[in-house]
């Protein structure tokens, strides 16, 4: 039987920014407007690009590979829509610089691939299978670390994976996309996740959501009830819950050790969305084309949950909300604590964009840091156990061997520190950079 | 909706409402109870050395930032901090220019030769009792008991303590609580320093590590050298200022370990150096001179005490 946990569970320090989820929690998922024209980057994972595989004038149906993927860690990339391909180009994309693109203009025929057919019942699909059909689905982590999935799925040997968990913490402000996704297909979530268990050969499962999601909470243990071996877990409402290693922590008391991966705690985390997408994949056989995002902030007239279809640009996405309302500050892919900002509007939505978040100018004026005050307050909120006043200013003093040996490298980024520095100090971009330092040293010193 | 500039910075790109303005806000409301139970006890003349002590701190802070041309940060409010407590550390017969003297050497020496907020190693209101200790012992031991007559009386450790003070009648405990006691002016009251204390921990501008573990120290210690006495366990934890160096003083997060370890070594740090003091000591008191030593101890504190990194692991693999 399916069990609800209902212990509030969670991890030590994390902070408590301002939920600001009201604006889009309530709004059904809609699907957006068809994409006059889409550009399809050849990189919108971690690992290996992909080698596009049509030409500028080739004829594309929705679901087709467009990409092909190089290497293990990499996946295949597949068009959005039907139509003519345009170009084969450089276009500039969410992470700041201009990689491979393929433009594609939409027939609005949206002419299935043939190469699209459901993969049968999960019960006569062996775990190799599964693998197979999620890297060719092009399936990555969906919740904007873009990790291929099927990399996740094949840990090495020597490493005994009992335990997978999904992420449905969605623990970063703003962002709904997760949340609507459990209530309104926790069937997939759950289904993805079986799928996920028996890639793995494992026999536990657990689904963890934050307490300020009682009904999702609710519909994934609906959705999950007379299933063996699955948990839904109600997290405390804390950033960063849903950081992996904090999540592995909160469900089964393990430490993934420094360095490592979740593998060496024997689990593998998957968010909610990309679940959904592997049931998607399994029962319909389309591949990864289209997503939710969550278009929200004060710069926006009508923040939605939209699906997306791969490819549309920020600025056909913020047009169907209504436009840009007042003054604007900042754009960002992805949520207030880790996205990015961006400084242009023709960028186009990828795997990895659960939000888009427009912040007024008022929001997103950079305040002015002054003395640190020595208050602890970083130190309380690390959920590393980091001190990030000490790394921050041997970083800022150039001293990095400094900031090393504070353990700069196990900074997960997450950003509690400066958010909750009264001296508005900036304290985890300080590390980043001796993050980068220290990387570049270590390459250096290996070559030699 | 043209591209207009966006702005592009990294991320966290929201930021809590915390400043360290609110903070220090936050402290001087704490301590308005204790400045209330002052005049109450003291008279007017409390109100008018702690202005003094303000003013001179606030001024201080401006023309040393001018002269060493970094930008006057006067509006964070920790000079108006430590204006106040220079003034909480002094008996309320003190001239007014000796408490002007302690707040520009407060502010001049301990805090901005150092750096400024944040850099200073020791408590600048601390380190200004001290010196004033040290220049005028005589005036800054004037003390006087409650009420409009200002007769000169002892404090209650001193008549502990024995020598010339000794035989006088000791004050009864819930006079000591309350305040109704000779000392300095933000000393006396423990009732008014523990409601400052509970407004701070409410605000989560202070934890109660360093409080607790300083008062716990102190009652055990004193218990233990006093012969097993609970009277006179109660009497020095209500006494010389305790509450006071307890909530305001050694929890000044500029001088004190950052990690929660580091704070609890801290306040059993001072609470053994101030037991000690008392029981085996020259003077009567002892609650600054031990937060200033353990405030020497800081730096090092943080080093032996950080936190153990979450995923640390045993190298046995």
């Amino acid at each position: 039987m399916s069990k609800l946990n209902i212990r509030t569970l969670t991890f030590k320090g994390g902070t408590h920014p301002p939920h600001s989820k009201k604006a889009t929690e309530s709004l059904p998922i809609e699907r957006a407007n068809e994409p006059k024209v889409v550009v399809i980057p050849m990189q919108q994972h971690i690992g290996a690009p992909c080698e596009p595989i049509v030409q500028a004038g080739d004829e594309v149906k929705v679901g087709q590979k467009i990409g092909e993927a190089k290497g293990f860690v990499s996946v295949p990339v597949h068009s959005s829509v039907s139509g003519k391909v345009a170009a084969v180009e450089p276009r500039l994309y969410s992470g700041g610089i201009a990689v491979t693109c393929v433009v594609i203009e939409n027939d609005m025929q949206n002419t299935i691939s043939e190469q699209v057919v459901p993969k049968g019942d999960i019960s006569i699909l062996s775990a190799e299978d599964i693998k197979n059909i999620i890297k060719e689905a092009g399936i990555v982590g969906m919740g904007g670390a873009t990790f291929p999935t099927h990399v996740k799925l094949a840990p090495p040997p020597d490493k005994n994976v009992d335990t997978v968990i999904l992420n449905g913490a969605e623990c970063e402000p703003y962002l709904t996309s997760d949340h609507r996704l459990m209530l309104e297909h926790p069937e997939n979530v759950v289904f993805g996740l079986q799928a996920l268990m028996k890639a793995l050969g494992v026999k536990k499962g657990y689904i963890g959501i934050e307490t300020n999601k009682p009904d999702a909470i609710e519909k994934v243990f609906e959705a999950a009830r007379g299933i063996e071996d699955i948990e839904v877990v109600a997290l405390k409402t804390k950033y960063p819950q849903g950081a992996e290693k904090q999540l592995i922590y909160a469900c089964t008391g393990r430490e993934v050790p420094s360095g490592g991966l979740p593998a060496d705690a024997g689990v593998v985390v998957n968010n909610v969305g990309t679940a959904a997408a592997v049931a998607t994949a399994i029962k319909t056989g389309m591949p990864l084309i289209e997503r939710i995002v969550t278009v929200t902030g004060a710069g926006v007239n009508n923040p939605k949950n939209l699906l997306v279809k791969i490819g549309t640009s920020f600025k056909d996405i913020i047009e169907q909300c209504g436009g840009l309302k007042g003054k604007i500050g900042k754009v960002i892919a992805g949520g207030p604590m880790m996205g990015i900002a961006q400084f242009s509007l023709d960028i186009p939505a990828i795997k990895g964009t659960s939000g888009i978040l427009v912040l007024s100018e008022e929001e997103a004026k950079l305040p002015e840091p002054s003395n640190c005050i020595k208050c602890g307050k970083c130190v309380e909120a690390c959920p590393i156990n980091l001190m990030p006043v000490n790394i921050s200013m041997y970083s800022l003093a150039n001293r990095h061997d400094e900031a090393e040996a504070l353990n700069a490298m196990d900074c997960i980024e997450c950003g509690s520190c400066s958010f909750v520095c009264p001296a508005k100090r900036p304290l985890v971009d300080s590390i980043r950079v001796s993050k980068r330092e220290i990387l570049a040293r270590r390459k250096k010193a290996q070559s030699k | 909706m043209e591209n207009s500039r966006f702005l592009v910075s990294s991320s966290p790109h929201i930021r809590s409402g915390e400043t360290t303005q609110r903070i220090m806000l936050d402290v001087i409301i704490a301590l308005m109870p204790a400045l209330l139970a002052g005049v109450f006890y003291f008279g007017l003349n409390a109100l008018t050395l702690t202005a003094v002590a303000v003013a001179f701190a606030v001024a201080a802070e401006a023309v040393m930032q001018k002269i060493l041309g970094k930008p006057v940060t006067v509006n964070d409010l920790s000079a108006v901090v430590t204006g106040i407590l220079i003034a909480f550390n002094v008996p309320v017969t003190l001239p007014l220019w000796m408490v002007a003297v302690g707040s520009i050497f407060a502010i001049a020496i301990a805090k901005q030769c150092f750096g400024g907020l944040g850099y200073n190693f020791i408590n600048p209101a601390l380190a200004a009792r001290a010196m004033l200790l040290a220049s005028w012992p005589v005036r800054m031991t004037g003390w006087v008991a409650p009420g409009a007559d200002a007769v000169s009386t002892a404090t209650p450790l001193a008549i502990l303590k024995g020598g010339e003070a000794a035989g006088q009648a000791l004050p009864g405990l819930l006079d000591m609580f309350i305040g109704n006691i000779g000392g300095c002016i933000g000393e006396t009251s423990a009732l008014a320093l523990i409601i400052g204390g509970a407004y701070l921990l409410y605000r989560g501008v202070i934890n109660i590590r360093i409080p607790v573990s300083y008062i716990g120290t102190v009652a055990v210690l004193t218990f233990l050298f006093g012969g097993f006495d609970s009277s006179a366990m109660f009497y020095h934890v209500l006494a010389g200022g305790l509450f006071l160096g307890a909530i305001f003083m050694a929890t000044d997060y500029s001088t004190s370990p950052m990690t929660p370890k580091g704070q609890i070594i801290f306040g059993i740090g001072c609470g053994f150096l101030t037991s000690v003091i008392r029981f085996f000591g020259g003077y009567p008191e002892g609650v600054s001179y031990s937060i200033l030593l353990m405030n020497l101890a800081t730096p090092l504190i943080d080093k032996y005490t950080m936190p153990r990194k979450f995923g640390e692991v045993k190298k046995n693999a």
